[in-house]
């Protein structure tokens, strides 16, 4: 667009919130790389430079490994259910059926609940003795599959990510009720006539024109999981570290510890594997407004 | 046949629609209606029946009142709309302005600083912690509700703006040649012009901000350390390890907390769903 002549008066208007930005956002990013190769006691003083040893620390270091594994736990786990779920629920809710907005309403509510409130209640439903899920268990008769959900390191990332999930499953159907509402209703049913079943029309008809809608909700998906901290935080208090995921190794090896230029080093390797991911959404996103 | 054809068009049998969202919903919502009946049953009753989902036989609303007086729930909800209103209003009026830039004038980084916004909000938390503590503390805004409030209005700069954008690029821009001839300055045009075309546009970011910015853990975590300073999220994990065992209160807490961001998602519902379709990011 063209509106003033004069060069910097876009430039007087990007003042104010660039210079924020480049305060409380850009300079972090880059002062953190560079403490990442650091060692440093104490927040404010002292940093010494040690080169690449953090990083040699990190990967010889079992719980950064774990940390690891479970956020490929997350990513994949947030990948493969909220989408196909999210996907099947949109369906299901674009309709005009009387009640629709009410069902969409309470669907919804998990997604404006904080991490700390879904947290303190999910922690009753994994409760061992009477939490809803083992006397659920207990009830159908299996109480052979009763577990410590949230005691048990095996079980533990697990049951972690299926409180994300919970609230993970509303916003991706909320990506595809927005996509579908671009999905001319004629083309479905058009292949209705000719006689295809509901899965050939899923695959041929909708899932083609949905396929923007998957991107975004799978790269959104990820970005997410990889930024999983909230709930760990929360309903292990990071003491049980069996949970740990990079962010909340990085909050408790930096704030707990006091090991800042470690924590930096971790903060650097999960910013390096989400780096991809925002790159791939940034250039997804920009794409359409350059091509016209 | 008009039956006939409506069906056709929607997809889903009507009763199938019914049945799977009852299910569905009833299934989704049982973590909510649990925490709903705990916070009402006392003590006693939790410990005898342990049954989570019984409808309690008698309702004890006073967990309500001791968690909102004695607890100091009132104190942590009071802390986190100060933190949450100031920082709402300031991300919105300073975003408009980079936004204003972004989207109507042809500059050679234009795109650039988009990206670099954009790239920013999606970002690793992580990456800040350490620098923004040693930023604010050489600051003296430390342990202060300024220090968490100019984060919250920095940090959420990259989604506002991105937004803003978004929207003022669909103004026409006719709407801006008259005045421009009439010789308005950049500023007027705006002042009077675009930002009462983006209130409604605006008001839909506002719910979206309100909700995060009122369910944030993290900052408050990082940034505040006196208690008479913690907003609620805070103050109900505090509450979860000092009270671990009095679920009931604890119950009545989450629902203290969750309940004005829950009033704010059904007063404006469309406004946050439009909000988290057009930007397709969240926090």
């Amino acid at each position: 667009m063209r509106l003033g002549k004069r060069w910097w008066v876009p430039w007087a208007f990007l003042a104010l919130p660039l210079a924020m930005y480049a305060i409380w956002v850009i300079a972090p990013i880059v002062e953190s790389m560079v403490f990442a190769f650091t060692k440093q006691d104490s927040i404010m003083y002292g940093a010494r430079f040690i080169g690449l040893r953090n990083f040699a620390r990190l990967f010889s270091d079992p719980t950064f490994f774990l940390a690891l594994r479970n956020n490929l736990a997350w990513l994949i786990l947030f990948v493969l259910l909220p989408v196909p779920l999210g996907l099947f629920i949109a369906m299901l809710f674009n309709n005009s059926y009387g009640g629709n907005k009410l069902y969409k309403t309470l669907f919804y509510l998990p997604m404006t609940l904080s991490f700390t409130v879904i947290g303190t209640i999910w922690a009753w439903i994994y409760h061992p003795d009477f939490g809803a899920l083992n006397s659920l268990l207990r009830g159908v008769g299996l109480p052979g599959l009763t577990r410590q959900w949230l005691g048990d390191k095996r079980y533990m990332t697990f049951a972690l990510i299926a409180v994300g999930i919970w609230r993970q499953v509303p916003y991706v159907m909320i990506l595809y009720l927005a996509g579908l509402n671009g999905v001319p209703p004629e083309l479905v049913e058009a292949s209705m006539v000719d006689g295809a079943s509901w899965l050939q029309r899923l695959r041929h008809v909708v899932l083609p024109l949905l396929a923007p809608a998957t991107v975004v909700a799978m790269t959104i998906s990820v970005i997410d999981s990889l930024r999983a901290f909230d709930i760990v935080y929360v309903m292990t208090n990071t003491k049980a570290r069996a949970a740990e995921v990079l962010a909340s190794f990085m909050y408790s090896s930096a704030f707990h510890y006091s090991d800042y230029g470690y924590g930096s080093a971790i903060a650097v390797i999960q910013f390096l594997i989400t780096f991809g991911f925002i790159i791939f959404y940034i250039s997804r996103t920009f794409r359409s407004e350059i091509e016209q | 046949m008009a039956e006939a054809v409506r069906r056709l068009r929607v997809g889903t049998p009507r009763v199938t629609f019914y049945v799977v969202c009852t299910l569905l919903v009833a299934v989704w919502l049982i973590p909510l209606v649990i925490a709903v009946f705990t916070s009402l049953k006392s003590m006693d009753e939790i410990m005898s029946s342990k049954v989570m989902w019984a409808v309690p036989r008698v309702w004890a609303f006073e967990n309500f009142v001791r968690v909102w007086a004695e607890v100091g729930m009132s104190r942590y909800v009071l802390n986190t709309l100060i933190i949450t209103i100031p920082s709402v209003v300031g991300t919105l009026l300073i975003s408009s302005l980079g936004a204003f830039a972004l989207a109507f004038y042809r500059f050679r980084l234009n795109r650039a600083v988009l990206v670099v916004f954009v790239a920013g909000m999606l970002i690793p938390f992580q990456m800040l912690m350490i620098p923004v503590f040693r930023f604010s503390d050489s600051l003296r805004i430390i342990n202060t509700f300024p220090g968490v409030i100019l984060f919250h209005v920095a940090f959420q700069l990259g989604f506002c703006t991105f937004f803003l954008r978004n929207f003022m690029r669909q103004i026409p821009y006719s709407l801006l040649e008259a005045p421009r001839i009439d010789g308005a300055s950049d500023f007027t045009i705006f002042v009077r012009i675009i930002l009462p075309l983006c209130v409604s546009s605006m008001a839909a970011l506002a719910v979206l901000e309100f909700t995060w910015i009122w369910n944030d853990l993290l900052w408050s975590l990082v940034l505040l350390q006196s208690d008479a300073l913690k907003p609620v999220t805070l103050g109900l994990a505090n509450m979860q390890g000092e009270f671990i065992s009095n679920y009931n209160l604890t119950a009545a807490g989450s629902l203290i907390a969750a309940s004005i961001p829950l009033v704010f998602f059904l007063a404006f519902q469309r406004y946050f769903i439009e909000g988290l379709t057009v930007g397709a990011v969240k926090g």
